[in-house]
């Protein structure tokens, strides 16, 4: 088992090498440098203290050499400064990565609980009534944008209805509040944006999971188990979901891009001032080292929620493990 | 039986919207553009089927002349990623070796990037246009296409008709092009026919954050950025362009689900 979490650990360092050169030579290659913007705003900075500018952040220098330079201050985990306040990107980051993790997972743990039972409830009775009603459902809401419904549901629970906060995390008072209403607050305030950035993905993986589980439910050690006698139950939830369960593991690792990426869109509707936002953000500003860095820190998290889902697939799955160890 | 009608009501679906499209022209009631002070957020009524927005213009006019800007953004969009997907899945699936690792190895790196922060960022430094949208979500969604085809190619590549046409003398291309990639399309065509949803909601996502498709030309994902002031105020400008890209989207996923299960 070490010995397989130590082989795709190491397979993980060509892959990052690979995406940091692409976003590098993508984002530095478009014409159009942060300095530019700065002078287009303020035409009466000087070419001068443009050139000076660029001099600074080392802009004027070859595409490789500026490469290697990101590559050494990246091994010491160092993104540099940003580009518009000059504050270390990585503090910018850190400070507001607690709020888009707690969004995601909180979605993603959601996500599991709702998807997974209604995958199973569907697969049991495949084209029945129950069936029919989620198919549609999941229809419709794998269709509808989720910016969309984020307005939608903005528009009925917090302005007709009044029930819950139309924007941002926490309330004007909150410092003020003791420790179990800080909770509460934070709760009702991230209630929409969880449900939001859910949805999209809660109709595809009980889609999954349903294929998943109707393809279990046909192996011949079913058939075996009932035959013997076990309880239907047994056989649903012992056999047959330990077997269907297995590649929704994976299809949850593989969903974290999409989540990050959504967390731009609901980020911005809801004025919650996590990574997402502070993405935009620096797309605006064209903040290079802000947006390289985050980047590349989305691609580090989507290779361990591989990394993560594999590890967990050959850990249930021996299987996997043996033919590994070989 | 069923699956027919999934398939039908797709088509359907699809080709009121592309008629739609390609008579925007002659269909809408009202230039998209045309700033009528007079009648600012107009409730659906006889005269404005679905109102008119803060400016006055009118929303169905707008959502008419979304259409075009959605539906060709998609079609290209997909057209660019199937053709990159299947020019190197099917190099990689039919030479092998060193060529094979180095694409997939690619493909690799493509699923591991967040794939909408790395749009958004090309779309703000290369300056939102239409074209560039195109071009970027084809750039950035070929990954899966690669893999089927490459899959279907390993299976198919040591049936007998494909050892026949080698030893007849026929050149790599020759095989590629004419053997192996028709026979192993059908997936693809599901697959780009689901991608056309993808990227429709896609540019409906950067055009809401102000980084697709720039006014005044009107697209369904800005019309969307007008209704965030008006909430609560003006509920048809949120309502109907989602309504079209919900039914749009709809549409492709029947299409695509309907031929899947028809075939496989």
């Amino acid at each position: 088992m070490s010995h397989y979490i130590i082989k795709r650990l190491l397979g993980i360092i060509p892959l990052l090498l690979g995406i940091t050169i692409i976003s590098f030579v993508i984002i530095h290659l478009a014409p159009g440098k942060p300095t530019q913007l700065e002078m287009s705003l303020n035409p009466k900075v000087s070419y001068e203290a443009r050139l000076r500018l660029e001099k600074l952040y080392g802009l004027d220098q070859p595409l490789y050499l500026q490469y290697t330079n990101w590559l050494k201050r990246f091994a010491r985990l160092d993104f540099g400064p940003s580009l518009t306040d000059n504050r270390p990107v990585l503090d910018k980051i850190l400070e507001r990565i607690p709020v888009t993790l707690t969004i995601n997972i909180s979605s993603m743990l959601l996500i599991f609980l709702v998807a997974v039972p209604l995958g199973i409830r569907s697969a049991l009775n495949p084209e029945g009534a129950f069936d029919k009603i989620t198919t549609f459902f999941v229809f419709l809401f794998f269709a509808a944008p989720t910016f969309w419904l984020a307005l939608l549901l903005m528009n009925l629970f917090c302005i007709t209805l009044g029930w819950l906060p139309v924007s941002g995390l926490t309330s004007l008072d909150f410092e003020y509040f003791s420790p179990i209403r800080k909770a509460v607050d934070l709760a009702w305030h991230l209630t929409l944006p969880v449900f939001v950035s859910s949805i999209g993905s809660l109709a595809g993986i009980s889609r999954y999971m349903r294929s998943s589980m109707i393809e279990a439910l046909k192996q011949p050690f079913i058939y075996t188990a009932r035959a013997k006698g076990l309880p239907r139950n047994t056989v649903i939830y012992k056999h047959a979901l330990r077997n269907a369960i297995l590649p929704i593991a994976t299809i949850l690792g593989l969903s974290i891009p999409a989540l990050l990426g959504g967390s731009v869109i609901f980020e911005s509707i809801f004025a919650i001032p996590g990574i997402g936002r502070l993405f935009y953000e620096a797309v605006m500003t064209r903040d290079f080292n802000l947006i390289m860095a985050e980047v590349v820190l989305g691609a580090i998290l989507t290779m361990l929620g591989n990394l993560i889902a594999d590890i967990s697939y050959a850990y249930i799955d021996p299987r996997i493990r043996y033919r590994n160890e070989k | 039986m069923k699956n027919n009608k999934l398939l039908t009501i797709g088509v359907i679906i699809i080709s009121t919207f592309a008629l739609i499209a390609l008579f925007a022209g002659l269909i809408s009631p009202y230039d998209p553009s045309f700033i009528d002070q007079d009648n600012l957020l107009i409730k659906p009524s006889a005269k404005h089927w679905m109102g008119t927005d803060n400016l006055g213009r009118d929303i169905l006019s707008r959502i008419i002349y979304g259409a075009r800007i959605s539906l060709s953004i998609g079609l290209i969009a997909v057209g660019i990623a199937t053709l990159i997907g299947v020019l190197l899945g099917s190099i990689a699936g039919y030479y092998g070796g060193i060529i094979d690792g180095l694409i997939m190895r690619l493909v690799d790196i493509m699923l591991c990037f967040p794939t909408f922060f790395l749009i958004l960022a090309v779309v703000a430094i290369l300056e939102p246009s239409i074209y560039n949208i195109m071009i970027i979500i084809g750039l950035t969604g070929w990954m899966g296409t690669a893999r089927l085809i490459r899959a279907e190619i390993l299976s198919l590549k040591e049936r007998e008709f494909i050892q026949a046409s080698r030893a007849t003398g026929a050149s790599s291309g020759r095989i590629i092009l004419t053997h192996l990639v028709p026979n192993a399309i059908g997936p693809v065509v599901i697959n780009a026919i689901l991608g056309v949803a993808g990227a429709i909601l896609l540019e409906s996502s950067l055009s809401f954050l102000g980084l697709g498709v720039q006014p005044p030309t009107p697209s369904w994902g800005n019309i969307l950025i007008e209704s965030k002031s008006t909430l609560g105020v003006a509920w048809w400008i949120t309502v109907f362009p989602g309504l079209a890209i919900l039914i749009t989207i709809l549409g492709f996923n029947f299409i695509g689900e309907g031929i899947k299960k028809r075939i496989g």
